[in-house]
């Protein structure tokens, strides 16, 4: 099935799988074994461009959109999903705010330096007591002149320690929940940033997820974004995309893992036979191609819906619950296929069942999926059905 | 300087290759098709020459190959090459190299040529005779196989490196020269994003067989192939168990005799 791609999608995508194959693949091994961030890796993506995919070409970007991201992504997962997590942050979170919600200047200043990939991106969000909840959100922005004092601290910021640029959610109103958020962009050298302690994570061990403490963090006033208290319509907003790129990774693992699994069963002999003539592992491999296909047309869906200026967040929200539940159950079969030795790193799988889990948890856990979508829904029927 | 450099379409170096039913050639159901693994050293090392020579240099890719080789030429185009000339006719049916190379030669001649870079042979036929016709036809020298590439500081020497069992040949060439690569030459680049982004901007040639007036091409060709056989099943191994010595041999020497009929 050839998913309707135009001559230039067919091109990206088989830039992104030979770059997968090829130099990815080189070292994916080893740096998930180690746990080590690939610098020189993003440095070979950004200069390939994908590292301003929604970014316009006046900004250095190539703007190929969140379709041609989503075929990216997922040709990376499939041999590393935690360089996918970069690029995905990267492009759908930092570089789309500063282009949608930053003043003309802090476009030009920061979108040419994240589209080359010269510095990476990243988004503080998350804090010890607000995760699904960033109503609760308590760093706090006090405007001092021409600057905003930040104070507070973030969790898990995939690519914290790496990143040249940083969006920033904080309080600039204590009284107004929701609308007392504000984000900004900071970099790592104002005075008053540093980097806490890393997570000893499960799985995305390449990717780099680190806390991030702000002490009388300095950011001038022109790197407020949009203006104070839009900080939850620009998280909410931004993470459309964004959910897109982690449903994209669900792909590319599940294909990974489907991929192993039949090169597995085909070479495994039980009871005189090959193991993928019994039927128990049929069904499986069944089952398991179907999740991926049917996950794979809501995700593609929804990036070309996203694409096109329809109003996508409902399709965004199924396809990443679709998506990152199902490339769960397929790592789990797939790893069943392998028998004892799925669960020894010597066998993809391994890597592949750990990386999967993340995914149903950050950028909204399938709980909050659950919550936009059923919203989204009822409101459709609210709309035409008598009160 | 006018680089050029050839391509051509051929099936996946992964694809597993089946005779179709009338034994008349390759059954494509499936197959995915790519550019000649060889050929991706020539673009590189075309590519790499014009960044070398700079001024207003151009990479010109010449392919023969049915409509749907676009494709690769569109990749060439967004690795870097500037221009493209596509030779496609549906008269051209399993073109013999010597057919190849006549045609090949008039696209070239009329588009201007100062160097030559294709694939040492393609990974299809594995004949690696195009390039030694086209040289004949040409009437320039030919290095083949060849793994390091210079270009003398007038642009008029090329030297060459070519890699033969347990030495290596060092070659002086004159320009225009075709030149045959292998893989270890370089490092063939990707298509990146804003290269695919220009490659819809950039021209290709159509000519048919009328556009390059076929007067030369061989009207006969001068081999055919009869018929595509597939490859004999390799037997299966077997495996004679036990414990005793003596009593295996004895097996196996009644397979050989009554099995195998070898003995
Ligand atoms: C590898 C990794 C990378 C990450 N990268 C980033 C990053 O770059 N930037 C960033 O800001 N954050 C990042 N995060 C954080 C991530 O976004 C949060 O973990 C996620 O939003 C969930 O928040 P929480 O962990 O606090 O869980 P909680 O919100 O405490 O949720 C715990 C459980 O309660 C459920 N729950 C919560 N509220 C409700 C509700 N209203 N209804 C039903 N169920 C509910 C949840 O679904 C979940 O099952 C990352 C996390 C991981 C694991």
């Amino acid at each position: 099935m050839n998913y309707q791609l135009n001559e230039e999608e067919k091109m990206l995508q088989k830039t992104a799988a030979d770059f997968a194959n090829k130099s990815l693949a080189a070292v994916a091994v080893e740096s998930n074994e180690k746990g080590e961030f690939q610098d020189d890796i993003y440095k070979q993506l950004g200069k390939l461009g994908f590292l301003g995919m929604t970014v316009p070409e006046k900004y250095g970007g190539v703007d190929f959109g969140n379709f041609c991201l989503a075929l990216s992504i997922e040709q990376i997962s499939r041999v590393c999903a935690s360089t996918a997590v970069a690029i995905s942050v990267h492009n759908s979170l930092t570089n789309w705010v500063i282009l949608n919600f930053g003043s003309a200047e802090t476009r030009e200043k920061y979108l040419p330096l994240l589209a080359s990939g010269e510095v990476l991106g990243a988004y503080a969000l998350t804090e010890s007591n607000a995760g699904s909840d960033i109503g609760a959100i308590q760093t706090s922005a006090v405007r001092e002149g021409d600057n905003y004092i930040l104070n507070g601290s973030k969790l898990f910021v995939s690519t914290g320690d790496k990143a040249g640029v940083v969006i920033v959610f904080a309080r600039t109103d204590t009284e107004n929940r929701k609308r007392g958020l504000s984000a900004f962009v900071v970099e790592p050298d104002f005075p008053g940033f540093s980097v806490g302690k890393p997570e000893k994570k499960m799985g995305l061990k390449a990717s780099s997820t680190v806390e991030l403490v702000f002490e009388d963090c300095v950011v001038p006033v022109a790197n407020l974004l949009a203006e104070e208290g839009k900080g939850m319509l620009i998280a909410l907003s931004a993470l459309d995309g964004g959910r897109i790129g982690i449903a994209s990774q669900a792909l590319g693992i599940g294909q990974a893992a489907l991929d192993e699994a039949v090169k597995f069963a085909r070479g495994r002999v039980q009871f005189g036979r090959k193991i993928i003539d019994f039927q128990s592992t049929k069904w499986k491999i069944a089952e398991m191609a179907t999740k991926l296909e049917a996950s794979r047309l809501l995700v593609y869906n929804a990036a070309r819906l996203r694409d096109s200026g329809d109003i996508s967040t409902k399709h965004v929200s199924m396809a990443k619950l679709f998506a990152t539940r199902a490339v769960n159950e397929i790592v789990y079969d797939s790893l069943q296929i392998h028998g004892g030795v799925g669960y020894t790193s010597e066998f993809l799988i391994e890597r592949l069942f750990r990386d999967a889990r993340a995914l149903e948890i950050y950028e909204g856990t399938s709980e909050v999926q659950k919550l936009v979508i059923s919203r989204e829904v009822i409101k459709e029927y609210d709309r035409i059905l008598p009160d | 300087m006018k680089i050029i450099v050839l391509l051509k379409r051929v099936p996946d170096t992964e694809a597993k290759i089946l005779i179709n039913s009338e034994g008349s050639g390759i059954n494509e159901e499936g197959v995915k098709f790519i550019i000649n693994t060889y050929d991706e050293y020539a673009i590189e090392e075309g590519l790499k020459l014009k960044e070398n020579v700079g001024g207003d240099s151009t990479v010109t890719v010449v392919c023969m190959g049915p409509e749907e080789s676009t494709e690769i030429i569109r990749t060439a185009l967004a690795m870097g090459a500037d221009n493209a000339i596509h030779i496609c006719d549906a008269a051209l049916d399993n073109p013999t190299p010597d057919m190849t190379a006549t045609l090949l030669a008039k696209a070239i001649k009329n588009n201007g040529f100062d160097i030559i870079f294709c694939g040492k042979q393609g990974i299809d036929y594995d004949m690696a005779q195009t390039q030694a016709f086209l040289a004949e036809k040409l009437d320039i020298p030919q290095v083949n196989i060849i793994s390091e590439f210079a270009i003398s500081d007038d642009n008029k020497k090329a030297f060459l490196v070519r890699s033969i069992e347990g030495a290596d040949e060092k070659v002086e060439a004159d320009l225009p020269v075709i030149i045959s690569c292998n893989k270890g030459l370089n490092e063939p680049r990707y298509a990146s994003l804003p290269g695919i982004m220009k490659a819809k901007r950039k021209e290709i040639k159509k000519l048919t067989l009328t556009d390059l007036d076929s007067s030369g091409v061989p009207a006969e060709k001068d081999s055919t192939i009869i018929k595509w056989l597939s490859l004999p099943k390799s037997g299966e191994c077997k495996i004679i168990e036990g414990e005793d010595f003596g009593e295996k041999v004895v097996e196996l020497a009644r397979l050989l005799r009554e099995e195998a009929k070898v003995l």
